[in-house]
Order: C-alpha cells, then sequence, then structure tokens
C-alpha cells in the first residue's frame, strides 16, 4: 500500500464530536499521527476514548473540524472510496466484534476476502496468524464456544492479518492474561517495527511503560492532553524502513 | 458434558471439511454475511406465484389462440339467407342468388346448403317433419330459409357488406346478409376481456413477487445488520454484501420457481386433456403451440431474475443510508 504523501498517517484539526443534541463528547481535537509511531490513548472510563478511535477508523464522522487520513479529507470523501481508506485500517474492537456464524479461521479470513485476496493465496497467513496467537488448534471453533481471550485474540489476528498502515485497538488486553498481554503487545510493537502505526486505548498505566518508544496522548472529558509532547512536537520517531507486505 | 464436547468438536470437524472445500472452489466470499436464505417461506411464496403467473399466462395465450383461429375461420364469411314462405319463390331467389354470386368479384367460393343439410342442423330444435306440413298444405309447417355460404377473398368490411347487399337486393328481395365474424363480436369481445385480465393478473404477480422479495429482503438485513457492520468497517464494499444477497436470493428463487412452474405444468396439462375431452372446435383451436410453451418456460427464469435484481436494489439502497 501506498505511504501518505505528506508523511502523516492521520490529522485532526480542531475536530469535534457530539452525538444528536447532547454536548460535545471530543472538543477541539488537533493532532497529527505519524507513518511507524506508537501512540497510547489513555483516559479514564467515559473520557471519549472509543469515540475518537471511531473517528479514527472511519466508523464516524465528525460534528465539525477536519479530519485527514493517509493524506485525503476522510469527511468529503465519496462513500465508494471509504472501503479502500478503512482496508488500510486494523481495528481490534473493545468488544472484539467477531462474526458470530464464522469459524475463527473464517473471522481471520475475513479482511483478506474482502480485499479479494483468493482462498488459496490466505490460507497459509491465516494459519500461521492463528498458530501465532495460539488458537492453531481451534480454527474451526465458532466464536460462542471460545473463551473471552480467545476471542480477544481471534479479534487480534483480524485486525493484523491484512498488515494495516495503522492498527487501532481498543482496550486489547483486557481480557487475556498478563503473559499473553506481554506476548499481544510484542506482536504491535512487531508490526510497529514494520512501519505501522499503532493506536492503543488503554487504562492500564502498566502498559504505557512496557513500550519505552511509545508517545501518550491523554483524554480528559472530550479534550486531548499530551504528557509525552507527541502532540506539540515533531514525532520522536519516525519509521525510515519500508513497509512490509 | 462429555457428548457436548463430542458434538462440538463434530461441528468443528465438519467445518473444518467446509473451509477446505472452499479453499478447493474458491467460494468464500459467500461466508461474508449469514447465509441464512432470505426467509424460511420464501421459495415457497416465489413458488405460488410463479405456478399463478404461469397458469395465468398460459389461460391468456390460449384464449388468445382461440380468437385468433376462430377469426381465421370466419375471416372473410358471409352467410345470404333466402327468408320467405314460399317454396318455389325461395327456390328462384336462391338460384339468382348463386347466378349473382358467380358475376360478382372478390368471391372465392359459394355454396347452396342443400335442404337436408338445412333439416338435419334445426332437427334438435323442431324435430323431423318441418317441410312435411308445408308439402302437404298443413296448417303447422314452418318454413326454412335456403342458406348460402359464401366465402370472399378478404375481410368483409361494412362498407362491402353494403354493396354485396344492395347487389343481392335486386335479385332477391327476400335475401339477407350477414357477416359471419359478426355473430361472435359479442363472444370475441368477452375473450378479449379474459385475455386482459389474464395479463393484469401477471403484471400483478410480478409486483406481488417484487414486494415480497424487497420485504424478505430487508428483513434478512436487519438480521444480518451487525456483521454488515463489521465487513463494512473491515473494508467490505456495498457490492460485495448485495452480491452474497444476490446469489442467496437466486438460489431461493430458482428452487421456488422450479417447483411453482412444474406444479403450473400439471394443471395446465391437466386442464388441456379435460378440455380436448370436450371435442368442441373452438376450444381445441385453444392449444398451447411451441411458442406459447417457449413463453411459460420463461416465466420461472423471469422471477428469478426478477427476485434477484430486487434483493439487490434493495440491499444496495439500504447499505446507502450506513456509512
Amino acid at each position: 500500500m501506498n505511504q501518505p504523501a505528506d508523511g502523516e498517517i492521520a490529522h485532526f484539526d480542531n475536530v469535534g464530536l457530539r452525538y444528536g443534541t447532547d454536548r460535545e463528547v471530543l472538543s477541539d481535537l488537533s493532532f497529527t499521527l505519524f507513518p511507524g509511531s506508537f501512540y497510547f490513548l489513555t483516559g479514564a472510563s467515559g473520557a471519549g476514548k472509543t469515540s475518537l478511535l471511531k473517528l479514527l477508523y472511519l466508523a464516524q464522522r465528525p460534528s465539525r473540524g477536519i479530519i485527514r487520513m493517509f493524506g485525503s479529507d476522510a469527511i468529503t470523501l465519496p462513500r465508494d472510496k471509504l472501503p479502500l481508506m478503512r482496508r488500510r485500517v486494523g481495528v481490534v474492537f473493545q468488544d472484539f466484534r467477531l462474526v458470530p456464524h464464522l469459524s475463527a479461521f473464517d473471522n481471520v479470513a475475513l479482511p483478506l476476502r474482502v480485499g479479494g485476496i483468493g482462498e488459496r493465496e490466505l490460507a497459509r497467513p491465516v494459519a500461521d496468524m492463528l498458530d501465532w496467537v495460539g488458537l492453531a488448534d481451534r480454527m474451526d471453533a465458532r466464536p460462542a464456544t471460545l473463551s473471552g481471550g480467545e476471542q480477544q485474540r481471534v479479534a487480534i489476528a483480524r485486525a493484523v492479518i491484512a498488515r494495516p498502515d495503522i492498527l487501532i485497538a481498543d482496550e486489547p488486553t483486557g481480557n487475556v492474561d498478563p503473559d499473553m498481554a506481554v506476548k499481544l503487545l510484542r506482536l504491535f510493537e512487531a508490526l510497529n517495527g514494520l512501519g505501522t502505526t499503532v493506536v492503543v486505548a488503554t487504562h492500564d498505566v502498566h502498559l504505557l511503560k512496557k513500550v519505552p518508544d511509545s508517545m501518550i496522548m491523554r483524554l480528559d472529558k472530550g479534550r486531548l492532553s499530551d504528557p509525552t509532547g507527541a502532540l506539540r512536537f515533531p514525532p520522536r520517531r519516525t519509521t525510515t524502513r519500508e513497509p512490509v507486505r | 458434558m462429555s457428548a457436548r464436547l463430542e458434538s462440538g468438536h463434530g461441528a468443528e470437524r465438519s467445518y473444518g471439511l467446509a473451509r477446505r472445500w472452499r479453499s478447493l472452489t474458491g467460494t468464500g466470499e459467500t461466508e461474508l454475511v449469514p447465509q441464512t436464505r432470505l426467509a424460511g417461506p420464501m421459495p415457497w411464496v416465489i413458488a405460488i406465484m410463479v405456478a399463478l403467473t404461469a397458469i395465468a399466462l398460459a389461460a391468456g395465450l390460449s384464449l388468445r389462440n382461440t380468437v385468433t383461429s376462430a377469426q381465421a375461420e370466419l375471416h372473410g364469411g358471409l352467410t345470404v339467407q333466402i327468408v320467405e314462405a314460399g317454396e318455389q319463390a325461395r327456390k328462384d331467389q336462391a338460384a339468382a342468388v348463386v347466378a349473382r354470386l358467380r358475376e360478382m368479384g372478390g368471391v372465392v367460393s359459394y355454396r347452396l346448403i342443400p335442404d337436408a343439410e338445412v333439416n338435419a342442423l334445426i332437427e334438435p330444435w323442431l324435430g323431423t317433419d318441418v317441410e312435411d306440413g308445408e308439402s302437404e298444405g298443413g296448417a303447422g309447417a314452418v318454413p326454412v330459409p335456403a342458406l348460402i355460404d359464401v366465402q370472399l377473398d378478404r375481410a368483409v368490411s361494412e362498407a362491402r357488406l353494403s354493396t354485396i347487399r344492395s347487389a343481392l337486393a335486386q335479385v332477391a328481395p327476400s335475401a339477407r346478409v350477414d357477416a359471419q365474424s359478426s355473430w361472435l363480436e359479442p363472444v370475441f369481445d368477452a375473450i378479449e376481456s379474459l385475455q386482459w385480465l389474464s395479463i393484469a393478473l401477471v403484471v400483478l404477480l410480478a409486483i406481488a413477487l417484487t414486494a415480497a422479495v424487497l420485504l424478505a429482503a430487508r428483513t434478512a438485513l436487519g438480521a444480518a445488520r451487525d456483521t454488515i457492520e463489521i465487513v463494512h468497517l473491515l473494508g467490505g464494499t456495498d457490492r460485495q454484501i448485495a452480491r452474497v444477497f444476490q446469489r442467496s436470493t437466486g438460489v431461493d428463487a430458482a428452487a421456488g420457481s422450479g417447483v411453482g412452474f412444474a406444479l403450473a405444468l400439471v394443471v395446465i396439462l391437466f386442464l388441456a386433456r379435460r378440455f380436448a375431452g370436450l371435442g368442441a372446435g373452438m376450444v381445441d383451436n385453444g392449444a398451447l403451440r411451441w411458442t406459447d410453451w417457449l413463453a411459460l418456460a420463461l416465466v420461472p427464469v423471469f422471477a428469478t431474475v426478477l427476485a434477484m435484481v430486487t434483493a439487490r436494489l434493495t440491499v444496495l439502497h439500504t447499505l446507502r443510508k450506513m456509512l
């Protein structure tokens, strides 16, 4: 996939979001996400983390402001162009959102199938990915028969299988044991090392220390603060590595 | 508990086989959204619609054939009656009409119906001795008109009929000239109304089928809304999702159409046999031709295509409202 022409994954300018006629849940958000960076998004429950992520993975349009994704205006983008942009975004949903009638294998294969990858080509990478998250023996199990942790691992495998330009994870370690949490974080780091921008929403402060090069964006009542200077200053690490596809 | 586990493993094993099959056939896209079909009774609704449509169409085509055939037979036909009580005068006028017809242009053939044939025609109503009374001078005698069957070279127009009437009136004042087709005009009008009724039925059934598929597609979309949203967020396009629904609808519609058409065939053949048993010429003429059977065979094809197009457009229209 192409990297953004102007060297940014996402750019928010004075973005606000309100649902219906309620007060704004997000206000005056202005920041830029750069290629190859690792961001933690923190904040108390109800601070607006999930709403901000929804804007990032193009599930929601803002009430005001400008959002540029991969160099294109995501707000005025024609509807038929959205799928291509969404394929460059990997998402781990807080509630996993696995497709209940599909097996673990088919759930993980879903992004490849919508991307037009043939059945023969996708079998090996999907099996490898499930093996990596420790679910090689549950490939044919449906989500209802998997534990919470197993479902979360399937969700993560699905989010990263297509090697997205940006990976967005909403509380990805919430349902796994500490060992698996570290293992998943290492997977995110490995992807980040390949050039994928990673945004992890979490309220687990211990997790923040485990990725030393990460930048922290803190949401407080819908407004962003910037304890690491990620928003005010150029990123401390921008990748010079070509993303591996 | 162990039974449950075994059952679970059995399901996983069969799912594994299905996955390997898809890998061989490359049909993974059908798994994007649930393959629950539009709704349980949908194929049966389509079957009933197709059966009724085929029967209505067959009736319409049969009526058309009846009318066309009867009109062809009566095309250019005239009947001349010599309504004259005196037998000799009647015979003289009939001979004069025949002589006049022989000279007249545009007359292809004519035939003076023999008395015996005329008597045979009216025998069921008037008995066998209608002429006896007159020949014996009896008071109960019934004078029977002389009949001349005439065939012209082309259809009988009002103007032509008027010309012929005038020409024959000069030689036979008691002659009454009627176009044969005019006798059956009210019947043709009634049959034409029935034809329109069958066309209206076919159109109404097509509309009902469209409405049924539309409702079923919306219901199926509503049931799969969460999955569709996920597929959207993973970059799935409206066309991919619509294609899955269209394919699913196509399978339902094809199955339903096949059953409905088979049912219609049984009914049509049964009715054809019953009507053939009547031995009435006009009914026999209504037999379906091979082109009619071809049109009937297109009904299930049309129903399937209509259902697929309706499902596709409905899904695309609904998805357009989602981000």
